[in-house]
């Protein structure tokens, strides 16, 4: 199998091949053949008196030492695997929420509210008012309202049922999985999946439906604040690849989740006496700040900062021998960057008490004075620059063009253009019409397992074609954006008539003189919430629930508990789900069929597993294809 | 001739041998397909344990094999490259095989009424056992080299004593 089909990662792997570096191919490479048990669900430590796994072959025990048979420990897997995405997102979540309450009480002087608009919609929604009163108090509660969300109330989720329509929030009570915690859901996920709780596999799955849920409140919080804090994005033109590394500056790799290090390290990084200290060093450009993963993708669509590369591939900045500093927050960054800095100058910079690697530079960032934190680690990085080997720099000189930042706001704000009293009418009209078929919204991540973004393209060539609109969030975004596949040109190149026709009329009415790009960038993968708030607003619109909708998901290239704990909230709001990767659920007949089959009777959505994308997109068009016929169009 | 060899000192029991094997005589080859296959597929080796000792058991191939000796229906042969194996169109599921063999490794496919056993993955460089094992418990050896090496190492370990 391939690596990957990106050019300029393939060069970055070869530099490390002829370096002797390993990087995450290697490793993989090394671990297979993987565990079958542990692939099948079928292993479960859980307790003192195990491991125990069982056979998918139906020979040999039948049950693990307690009884627990295949189907219990399948779904006991798979609920703490979504209870470990949710902690993920919840991490996120509150940490914007602490700092939202902080500078409301002018704690954190950095941090102004920089978008009153997003914070006055969010306030009207969740039931704080907002007449006549001060923006710090009205922040203050809202923050206050999100924390109330992650202990356990009385009552249900304010964000998980405040954002969805009425027809979700009936079919959540009836099944009784509205969460009425963030966190008290992920700790009731972890005690009913303990030793001897919960052993009614649907009801784990249930319940590990209800931490979705959990998590999904806590994705739309985390973008909620995020738009309130650094401003909600709007289109802007950047580019994405390993090209974008300059070696006439001293270069800053952003990697992680959260904007409050990205945003206020990018604010800084325009500063003039941190630029004329890295001319001083000898790098003529100044400063040269890069993204990498959904922090990346938050920069990137707030301050047109260029996207390095995805996930997968994150040591490949490393690789070029170019990146002065790798400065990172939490989650996805792989412990293997350590090693692969040592090789090079590059200072790697952890910053989040909870998340250090030995090896690396800690520089703590705290909000109250994060200017000053996020100053001291650009000098950090130019210290680091000083130390440059020039004879070691390979900068692959490839790198797209990429449009992002296409939030809600933004979407609606453009196609008022066309209809300024009914906005959503030009595109609900399109749907109708057939000149969009339906919409895709791709999500995840890139993985090993399969051919770095090849999945993606080939997926997307299929449903452009077919006039299905696509959306992405995560480093499903990342991966389009390196390969052109968000710029008008690929519009021109993949768009079937009736999505190009649609894409151009906006464009034109937009003022970009073209289309649309063939992929709207919707942010990181908290940001899978404004995809959710697009299909809301289309379903309340059209008086339907969003079981009904021509609307479809992609994780073609998943790895982590966080895309699990999505792609289970994205079941739970309707939309067929597909994943190109098997998840670790076959062991079990029942489960794989509660998740595959049951679920569309429950909440009309369910998982599709398929490895072939071409495959994977046929069959998400003939689902699009069904939405439609019930719809009556 | 290249044989299976077992190291128990290394065998943690994690029995990825017998998911391995079992996934190698299935319909597609692919653990996805084979757990949703029915009738499962069958293993050919098997994880033993006591309190001291634990390792998989698998047919040696023997060179008199008693199998093949008392297979009365020629089903069992040699092939050319020294394994034996089934024609399966001539068992007739009389379990003298079963009886006769030392080690306990000719099964019953309760489906379809016959014999089965290890095939030595004729058509793979390495079987899916050896293939499947993450600690090198099982290798792929050829005999008067495995031979070579253990002397070698037996000299080697009285030179280390005397330093």
């Amino acid at each position: 199998m391939e690596r990957s089909i990106d050019k300029a990662t393939l060069s970055a792997l070869e530099s490390a091949e002829k370096a002797g570096i390993s990087t995450v191919w290697d490793r993989c490479a090394a671990q297979v053949p993987q565990c079958g048990f542990g692939e099948a669900g079928l292993c479960c430590r859980h307790c003192l008196q195990g491991p125990c796994r069982i056979s998918p072959f139906e020979d040999g025990p039948r049950t693990g030492v307690c009884g627990a048979n295949a189907d219990i420990m399948v779904s006991r897997g798979l609920s703490r695997a979504i209870a470990a995405g949710t902690a993920s997102h919840g991490a996120h979540a509150k940490h914007m929420a602490h700092t939202l309450l902080k500078a409301a009480k002018g704690e954190a002087p950095d941090y102004p509210i920089r978008d009153e608009n997003k914070l006055k919609a969010v306030a009207a929604r969740i039931g704080v008012s907002v007449d006549g009163r001060e923006i710090n108090e009205i922040a203050e509660d809202v923050a206050m309202k999100a924390l109330e969300d992650f202990s356990e109330k009385e009552t249900p989720l304010t964000w998980a049922v405040t954002t969805v329509t009425k027809g979700r929030v009936d079919t959540f009570l009836k099944l009784g999985v509205v969460p009425t915690g963030i966190d008290s859901s992920i700790a009731e996920s972890m005690h009913r999946t303990t030793y001897g709780v919960d052993s009614d596999p649907v009801n784990i799955i249930l319940g590990a439906v209800k931490c979705a849920l959990a998590d999904y409140a806590a994705c739309h919080i985390a973008t909620d604040i995020a738009d309130i804090l650094f401003g909600t994005p709007s289109p802007v033109a950047t580019r994405a690849n390993l090209g974008v590394l300059n070696k006439n500056a001293v270069n800053i790799a952003l990697h992680g989740h959260n904007p409050l290090l990205s945003d206020i390290l990018v604010q800084v990084a325009g500063e003039k006496v941190l630029n004329d200290s890295a001319k001083a060093a000898g790098a003529s450009d100044g400063i040269n700040v890069v993204g990498v993963c959904c922090t990346g993708n938050e920069i990137m669509m707030r301050h047109k900062i260029p996207m390095a590369t995805s996930s997968v591939s994150q040591e490949a900045v490393i690789l070029t021998g170019a990146l002065d500093a790798m400065v990172v927050d939490y989650q996805c960054i792989m412990p293997s960057l350590a090693g692969i800095a040592e090789c090079f100058h590059t200072k790697l910079i952890t910053t989040m008490p909870i998340a250090k690697i030995p090896k690396a530079e800690h520089i703590e960032f705290h909000e109250p004075d994060a200017k000053e934190c996020a100053r001291k680690i650009i000098e950090a990085a130019i210290v680091a620059f000083k130390k440059r080997d020039s004879g070691r720099i390979n900068i692959p000189d490839i790198s797209s063009t990429a449009f992002a930042g296409f939030s809600v706001e933004a979407i609606l704000s453009a196609l008022s253009l066309l209809d300024r009293e009914d906005p959503l009418k030009p595109l609900i009209d399109n749907i109708v019409s057939g000149n969009i078929y339906g919409v895709c919204l791709f999500a995840g991540c890139n993985t090993v397992k399969v051919t770095q973004d090849a999945n993606y393209l080939a997926m997307i060539r299929e449903l452009a074609k077919n006039n299905v609109l696509i959306l992405a969030t995560g480093c499903a975004s990342g991966a389009f954006a390196r390969h052109g596949f968000m710029t008008p040109e690929a519009t021109e190149k993949y768009a079937g008539p009736g999505l190009k026709a649609v894409l151009t009329a906006i464009g034109q009415a937009a003022g970009l003189g073209g289309p649309l790009p063939l992929v709207l960038h919707m942010g990181s993968c908290v940001d899978t919430s404004r995809a959710a708030d697009l299909a809301v607003a289309i379903a309340d619109k059209l008086g339907v629930d969003l079981d009904k909708l021509p609307i479809v998901a992609s994780a073609p290239e998943a790895v982590t508990e966080k895309a699990v704990a999505i792609g289970t909230w994205a079941v739970a709001a309707g939309i067929p789900t597909h994943l190109g990767v098997v998840p670790p659920v076959l062991g079990s007949k029942l489960v794989t069929e509660v998740l595959t089959s049951t679920a569309k009777d429950l909440f009309g959505g369910y998982f599709i597993v398929e490895t072939d994308p071409v495959k994977a997109a046929k069959t998400l068009i003939s689902v699009i294809g069904e939405r439609r016929k019930g719809l009556g169009l | 001739m290249k044989q299976i060899f077992v190291k128990p000192e290394k065998c943690m029991g994690c029995r990825s041998c017998e998911i391995g094997c079992a996934v190698q005589h299935s319909k597609d080859k692919d653990l996805f397909s084979a757990v949703l296959q029915s009738p499962p597929p069958m293993k050919r080796l098997f994880l033993e344990a006591t309190e001291e000792i634990m390792m998989p058991v698998l047919c040696r191939h023997c060179e008199d094999a008693p199998c093949l000796n008392a297979c009365i229906s020629g089903c069992l042969y040699r092939d050319e490259k020294g394994l034996v194996r089934r024609r399966k169109e001539r068992c007739i599921g009389c379990w003298t095989c079963v009886m006769v063999c030392p080690f306990g490794v000719i099964t019953r496919d309760g489906e379809k009424h016959i014999a089965v056993k290890c095939d030595g993955c004729y058509k793979l460089d390495m079987p899916a056992c050896v293939r499947s094992c993450p600690t090198g418990a099982l290798v792929l050896v050829d005999i008067d080299q495995f031979q070579q090496e253990k002397r070698h190492r037996l000299v080697l370990a009285g030179t280390e004593r005397e330093v």
